[in-house]
């Protein structure tokens, strides 16, 4: 049996939501022990949907199992005097901490990163939180749509003349939990070669502010020309972004550089001879776009989606189909590769997930449990783990502190 | 020139090879290079790798302020003699990297390549599988150079199944895994869905996660490795939401524009002024109550139709107007503040010059100032989180083609002068792209 790449490591997660489970949902998925603590009334996503059923309950929650997979469970209720104990003793001897506390709760519960490296000077302590540690927007709250319009490129996606658009989902946050997860990653590799642990303070604000979406890129634009970006109308070069076809809609990149492939692609090689085409001075115009649709568009509706897709490949051209998730589960690609994963959870029977993000060849992704249910694994954390005898862990539930 | 630092960075002593274009890869190893590794951009003189250092080397002068398109804006306007020096988009992750031509498609080529990789703990890439199988510089080749070498492979599709050669940027890989159809105006069709790259925005970062857990395993183990990161499947767990909606319950989401499932109100809202919005959303009654306090308990505070958190999500089109006519007379960034202060989950939509003036994210000294002999003096995108033990900036400015040649072939590889003479005569060796290279 191979080893998996974070064989050993030991995590307490004190996150809910979106960004920090799915952090630490990636440090468990490459094996990393990851014990999540709930409070008595469990993480805020069990909460929310999508239900299985569409009948809410918090155990069928479809977003809180994506999550929370790999996972061990336990409660902890860190408003008492022995929560907090017990959470001490906790990150003493693990290697990895994660919380997404505002600074002053962080303080209130005494898990400020000068106390905890006291006691274990290795540790890693991951903050998560909307706008980070420190700064005068530290206390504030976000939400998806908040963190996509503070850092990220929400101002220039959209069309003109309308209002500015959000991407679809929860992407922004998923994208903080990630790289949450390598920056934890990185300080775990310093902490086995120098011997010292961190405090790593990931806002997601900064996350999108820094992203290689096109956020840093029209930043630095801005820098260049002293001229903020703009929503434009998508497809406002020839050949490029999404049109429509016989059956949905397709993104061929077929513009600048790719102008000739696509035009040979289309069986209109004459028009790299026609005035209109015939240079990217001429491909530059306003308008030019709409021109080339006339001869573009016919083609495309000859095709489904799934048939132009392969077309432009045969061409060359990057491309792809516009998938609603019945078209994405459907797809052939990512069933040969065994992207989905079938599990089967105790409340929700079977069910199909997302599987790995990427294939490690020595230390493999593997499915170990599904997510767990509230406080599954008391018994394992307080008697296993923590060395409690039985005796005390009724004390502790009697206590109402698990 | 470099800026001192104090502390060690984490990947210090940690050389990575980079053979990466556009962004997803870049990223990745701009990544690696912030946190210590000296990682050493492969690039070639004889042809142009598309959308990295620019659509084309010979940019006609007018074309950018003609096009004004954000990848295109050189400064002010001007391509100046090396464009591909100037380039927004490898400006943006071409920092803290050395940088070094070579041609992969001669003998010659190939063994200063071989040669590097011996020396190499680390290489990325994230081309077409045919165009990196086609080189032979695969996995199996290069372990026989270095036995314990870690591959990153970060391609579109991956290295198995039926798409394994197609090409997409992360705009069409997008469409692929379903996020481009959920993404748009709920009363427009998709085609007025504009280029978002979302997808190399995750590749990137997953990639330096892998790396550093890979590094982990070698320096237990020995043993090197390679990563299969396909792009389309890594940010496939990202849209989770609609993924388990159709898995357990066959619903097929639609655009939802600034909607939300659940949350009412939820969207962004004009406020004073041209292009000014402030996005807020509403999770529950305490935040629904807290919103009302903030607009100063109007006279609609107690309308049946906004009482429950149903009833507020099936009438939103009236609260809507309502929430804008408060924000329309108000300062975006104000608007912001007060309802913050007011416990509502609310958020200026900056565009780059709010963005660049914002208090906050200038008092964690985000932006940093750098020289670049080529594009002049300007502020950056900084780092993506920091570290309290480990004090870090931006070291060095976007590396310049070629810029490191004479460390990388005479000082790391130990070449004779006269056969770096030789290849530099050739063009091999350069600053520049050849005449030939449109």
């Amino acid at each position: 049996m191979p080893s998996s790449a974070l064989d050993g490591v030991t995590v307490i997660d004190l996150t809910q939501g979106i960004a920090g489970p799915y952090c630490t949902r990636l440090l468990a998925d490459y094996g990393a022990d990851v014990v999540k603590i709930e409070p008595p009334c469990g993480d805020a996503a069990r909460g929310m949907g999508p239900f299985l059923h569409d009948d809410p309950h918090p155990e069928r929650s479809g977003l809180f199992l994506h999550l929370n997979t790999n996972k061990r469970g336990a409660t902890l209720d860190l408003r008492t005097a022995t929560g907090r104990r017990i959470l001490r003793e906790m990150a003493r001897q693990v290697d990895v901490l994660v919380h997404d506390l505002a600074p002053a709760e962080t303080a209130a519960l005494g898990i400020e990163y000068a106390t905890l490296r006291q006691d274990n000077p290795r540790l890693v302590l991951t903050s998560i939180s909307p706008f980070g540690q420190t700064g005068p927007y530290r206390d504030w709250q976000t939400a998806e749509i908040v963190v996509y319009a503070m850092g990220g490129p929400m101002f220039a996606t959209g069309v003109p003349d309308r209002e500015p658009v959000k991407l679809g989902g929860n992407v922004g946050q998923h994208h903080a939990g990630a790289c949450a997860a390598a920056a934890t990653a990185i300080a775990l590799w310093t902490a086995d070669t120098q011997g010292h642990g961190d405090h790593l303070d990931v806002s997601m604000m900064r996350v999108q502010a820094a992203s290689q979406d096109r956020r840093t890129t029209m930043f630095i634009g801005y820098q260049y020309t002293n001229e903020t970006n703009q929503r434009r109308w998508a497809g406002s070069a020839p050949g490029g972004g999404v049109r429509p076809c016989a059956d949905g809609y397709v993104n061929i990149n077929g513009s600048a550089a790719r102008f000739p492939m696509l035009a040979r692609m289309i069986g209109q090689e004459e028009l790299l001879h026609d005035p209109r085409f015939n240079s990217e001075m001429a491909r530059s115009r306003p308008g030019v776009s709409e021109e080339f649709d006339a001869y573009y568009i016919p083609y495309l509706m000859g095709f489904t989606k799934r048939e132009a897709f392969a077309v432009s490949q045969e061409h060359r051209i990057p491309s792809g189909p516009v998938y609603d998730m019945a078209d994405v589960l459907a797809d052939p690609h990512f069933q040969e590769r065994g992207v989905w994963q079938r599990t089967r959870h105790p409340q929700m029977g079977e069910v199909t997930q997302t599987g790995r993000p990427f294939l490690m060849g020595e230390t493999p992704w593997a499915l170990r449990r599904t997510a767990p249910a509230l406080g599954e694994h008391n018994a394992q954390v307080y008697c296993g783990m923590l060395g409690y005898a039985p005796l005390e862990l009724a004390q502790l539930r009697i206590a109402g502190v698990i | 020139m470099p800026l001192p630092l104090a502390t060690p960075l984490p990947f210090d002593g940690i050389r990575v090879l980079d053979i990466t274009n556009v962004w997803a890869g870049p990223h990745c190893t701009m990544l690696l290079a912030d946190w210590g590794a000296e990682v050493i951009r492969v690039e070639s003189t004889q042809v142009m790798a598309p959308n990295t250092r620019g659509h084309m080397v010979k940019v006609a002068k007018e074309t950018p302020r003609l096009r004004k398109n954000w990848q295109m804006e050189y400064p002010d306007w001007d391509p100046g003699e090396r464009p591909y020096n100037r380039y927004p988009i490898f400006q943006s992750h071409g920092r803290n990297k050395k940088g070094m031509t070579v041609d992969l498609r001669t003998e010659a080529g190939l063994r200063t390549f071989h040669q590097l990789i011996a020396v190499t703990d680390v290489f990325v890439e994230n081309n077409v599988p045919q165009t990196i199988e086609k080189l032979h510089i695969t996995y199996e080749e290069l372990r026989r150079v270095r036995p314990d070498l870690i591959m990153l492979r970060m391609p579109a599709y991956g290295l198995s199944g039926p798409y394994k050669d197609y090409r997409s940027f992360g705009m069409q890989l997008e469409g692929t895994a379903g996020h481009t159809h959920i993404r748009g105006y709920a009363d427009m069709d998709a085609t007025s869905c504009d280029d978002v790259y979302m997808g190399d925005a995750a590749a990137g970062v997953s990639g330096a996660f892998a790396v550093a857990m890979a590094l982990r395993h070698r320096h237990r183990t020995g043993k090197g490795q390679q990563i299969e990161l396909a792009q389309v499947e890594n940010f496939l767990p990202y849209l989770a939401d609609p993924i388990m909606d159709y898995t357990m319950n066959r619903r097929v989401w639609s655009p939802l524009g600034n909607r939300h499932p659940w949350m009412a109100p939820h969207g962004v809202y004009r406020c004073r002024g041209e292009e000014r919005w402030v996005a807020i959303a509403v999770a529950n009654d305490a935040e629904w109550r807290a919103l009302l306090h903030a607009l100063g308990d109007p006279p609609w505070a107690g309308d049946s139709r906004f009482a429950t958190s149903l009833a507020r999500w099936r009438n939103q089109d009236v609260l809507d107007l309502l929430i804008e006519a408060w924000t329309s007379e108000r300062d975006a960034g104000e608007a912001m503040r007060y309802l913050q202060a007011h416990g509502v989950r609310a958020g200026h939509v900056m565009d780059d010059r709010d963005l660049d003036d914002d208090p906050h994210i200038n008092a964690a000294g985000f932006f940093q100032q750098l020289t670049h002999a080529d594009a002049g003096t300007h502020r950056y995108p900084g780092l993506m989180w920091t570290a309290a033990e480990t004090p870090n900036a931006i070291r060095t400015p976007p590396v310049r083609l070629g810029e490191h040649n004479a460390y990388v072939y005479l000082d790391l590889l130990g070449v004779a002068q006269a056969e770096y003479n030789e290849r530099t005569q050739s063009g091999e060796i350069g600053e520049a792209y050849a005449l030939h290279v449109p």
